[in-house]
C-alpha cells in the first residue's frame, strides 16, 4: 500500500525541505501584508504614538533625554511587538490557516521559523523608521552601529519567544490578553540586557561594562532559537 | 486504506471516543454521520494527524500516526467548515503558497488545472475575500486536492452554504470522487451524503453504532437506519 501511495504522489509532489517551507511562509506573509498593511500599520501608527506621548510627558532636558532613550525605545518596540505578534497569529486562527499549515507535510520547526523571520522583518521596518523620528523628536544621535546590532539582537530573542508564546496563546480565546501577560515576563531578560546594552552603547561605555549585556542577549536569542525547534511540534499540536 | 482499531480521545476528565473502530477501503465514499458531539470532528482531527489519539491504533495510506504523521499529511487532503485560505491572497497566490509547502511539481500548470475543475478559473486574480462563502469552499476544496492526495477528509464542508452553492459543491466533490479517492465525509444532511456516499457509518457516543453500504441499504431510507442506529 505504501508503495502504490509513494508512485502516485510523487507523480505530483514531494515534500519540500526545511528551507523551501520556510521561505513559502515568510513569502506568503510579506504578500498579505503588503496587501492589509494590518500588523505594520498597527506597529507604526503605535510606536509613533508612544514616542509622541513620551516626548510631550517626560519635558526633559537635553541630558536627561539622552540617559532615558534606551528605555523608552525598548518600551516602544515591545509594545509594539506584541501588538504585531498577536496580529500575526491572529491571521492563522481567523479562517482555520493555522491548520491549513499544520497539515503540510512540512518539518514544524519550518513554520515557527518562517512566522519568526516575517515577524522579525515586520518589526525592523517599524524600528528603521521609528528610530529617526525619535532622533528628530529627541535630538538624540542614534546611528551608533552598537546600538543598532542591540536592537537587532533584542528584536530576535523577543520576537523568537514571542513567536512561540502566541503560538500557545493563539488556541486561548482571551488571546489578545494573554500573549503579554506570557510574554513579559518571559522576555524580561532580553528586555533588561537590551536596555543596558543600548545605554552603554549610547553614553560610549567600554565595551567592558557592555560585554555582560551583550553576551546575555546572544546567549538568550540562541536558547530561545533551540527550544521552540524543538518543542513546536508539541504546542500547536492538540 | 485507513484502518482505526480501538480507538479513544479524551480531553482531561471527558471521554470523547470510547474504543472505536473503523475502516475504509481504498475507493470507498464513506458518510460519517451521527449527532452533535458524537465525535466526529474530534476523529476528522486524529484522522488528519492534528491531534493525538489518546490510546488506539490509526494508519492511513498503510502509514501508523501520529509517529509517521509527516507522510500521511503527505498523502492527505482536508476540508473543514472552514476554508483554511489566506483572504489577503488571490485565490492562485493561495493554491501556489500550498503547493510549495507540498512540494508540488509544475506548480503553475497544477494551477491552471485545478482552478478550471473548481470552476474558478476567472476569479483567479481575485483576492480570496472578495469570494463568497461557496467560492471559498470550492478554492478550499481546490487547495486539498492540489497535491493529489490519495486519501480526503470533509469535515462537514456545506456548513453555512445556501441551496445553489451547495449543489455546486457536491457537483465537485462528485468530480473529485470519480478520480478514485478515498473519502470520508461528515455531514448532518442525510440526503446530501445518500446522494454523494457509498457507505453510512453512524458515530453515536464515540463509537461507531452501525455501518452500511449503499447496496446494503437498497430501498431502506437512510433517515430510518440513522435512526435505528441512534435508538438503538
Amino acid at each position: 500500500m505504501a508503495t502504490r501511495t509513494s508512485t502516485i504522489v510523487h507523480k505530483q509532489s514531494a515534500n519540500p525541505s526545511f528551507l523551501k517551507a520556510t521561505f513559502a511562509i515568510i513569502w506568503k506573509d510579506v504578500a498579505a501584508e503588503f496587501r492589509s498593511r494590518e500588523i505594520f500599520s498597527a506597529m507604526l501608527v503605535f510606536s509613533l504614538l508612544v514616542i509622541l506621548i513620551f516626548n510631550f510627558a517626560l519635558e526633559l532636558d537635553i541630558v536627561t533625554r539622552q540617559s532615558v532613550t534606551a528605555g523608552v525605545l525598548w518600551v516602544t518596540f515591545a509594545f509594539a511587538g506584541t501588538l504585531g505578534l498577536n496580529r500575526s497569529m491572529a491571521v492563522e486562527k481567523d479562517r482555520g490557516c493555522l491548520d491549513g499549515l499544520l497539515l503540510a507535510p512540512v518539518d514544524r520547526a519550518a513554520i515557527y521559523f518562517g512566522k519568526v523571520i516575517s515577524n522579525l522583518v515586520f518589526m525592523l521596518i517599524v524600528e528603521a523608521i521609528v528610530l529617526p523620528v525619535y532622533s528628530f523628536l529627541y535630538n538624540v544621535n542614534l546611528f551608533n552601529p552598537g546600538l543598532l546590532l542591540v536592537i537587532l539582537l533584542g528584536s530576535i530573542g523577543y520576537i523568537a519567544v514571542g513567536t512561540l508564546l502566541a503560538s500557545m496563546a493563539i488556541q486561548a480565546r482571551t488571546r489578545d490578553v494573554l500573549l503579554p501577560i506570557l510574554l513579559f515576563p518571559v522576555a524580561i531578560p532580553v528586555l533588561i540586557a537590551a536596555v543596558k546594552a543600548s545605554e552603554g552603547f549610547l553614553a560610549g561605555s567600554d565595551f567592558s561594562t557592555i560585554y555582560a549585556p551583550l553576551s546575555l542577549l546572544i546567549g538568550y536569542d540562541v536558547i530561545f532559537t533551540a527550544i521552540p525547534y524543538m518543542v513546536f511540534d508539541y504546542v500547536v499540536e492538540e | 486504506m485507513i484502518t482505526v482499531h480501538k480507538l479513544f480521545k479524551r480531553f482531561g476528565m471527558k471521554t470523547v471516543l470510547r474504543g472505536l473502530d473503523f475502516e475504509v477501503q481504498p475507493g470507498e465514499f464513506v458518510a460519517l454521520l451521527g449527532p452533535n458531539g458524537a465525535g466526529k470532528t474530534t476523529f476528522m482531527r486524529i484522522l488528519s494527524s492534528l491531534s493525538r489519539p489518546s490510546l488506539g491504533t490509526v494508519s492511513v495510506a498503510g502509514y501508523r500516526l501520529p509517529d509517521q504523521a509527516a507522510a500521511v499529511r503527505a498523502r492527505l487532503g482536508v476540508v473543514s467548515h472552514l476554508p483554511l485560505l489566506y483572504g489577503d491572497l488571490t485565490a492562485e497566490e493561495n493554491l501556489r503558497f500550498f503547493g510549495r509547502m507540498y512540494g508540488v511539481q509544475d506548480i503553475e500548470g497544477r494551477i491552471t488545472e485545478v482552478l478550471e475543475l473548481i470552476g474558478l478559473a476567472e476569479r483567479r486574480r481575485d483576492l480570496v475575500r472578495t469570494f463568497s462563502r461557496g467560492m471559498q469552499q470550492r478554492l478550499a476544496i481546490g487547495r486539498a486536492v492540489f497535491h493529489d492526495p490519495d486519501v480526503m477528509l470533509f469535515d462537514e464542508p456545506h456548513t453555512g452554504l445556501d441551496q445553489d452553492a451547495s449543489v455546486m459543491l457536491d457537483e465537485v466533490l462528485r468530480s473529485v470522487a470519480a478520480k478514485g479517492r478515498t473519502i470520508v465525509m461528515t455531514s448532518h444532511d442525510l440526503l446530501r451524503a445518500e446522494d454523494l456516499a457509498t457507505r453510512f457509518d453512524i458515530l453515536s457516543r464515540g463509537s461507531i453504532a452501525a455501518s452500511s453500504t449503499r447496496k446494503e441499504l437498497g430501498k431502506n431510507n437512510l433517515l430510518t437506519f440513522y435512526r435505528d442506529a441512534l435508538a438503538g
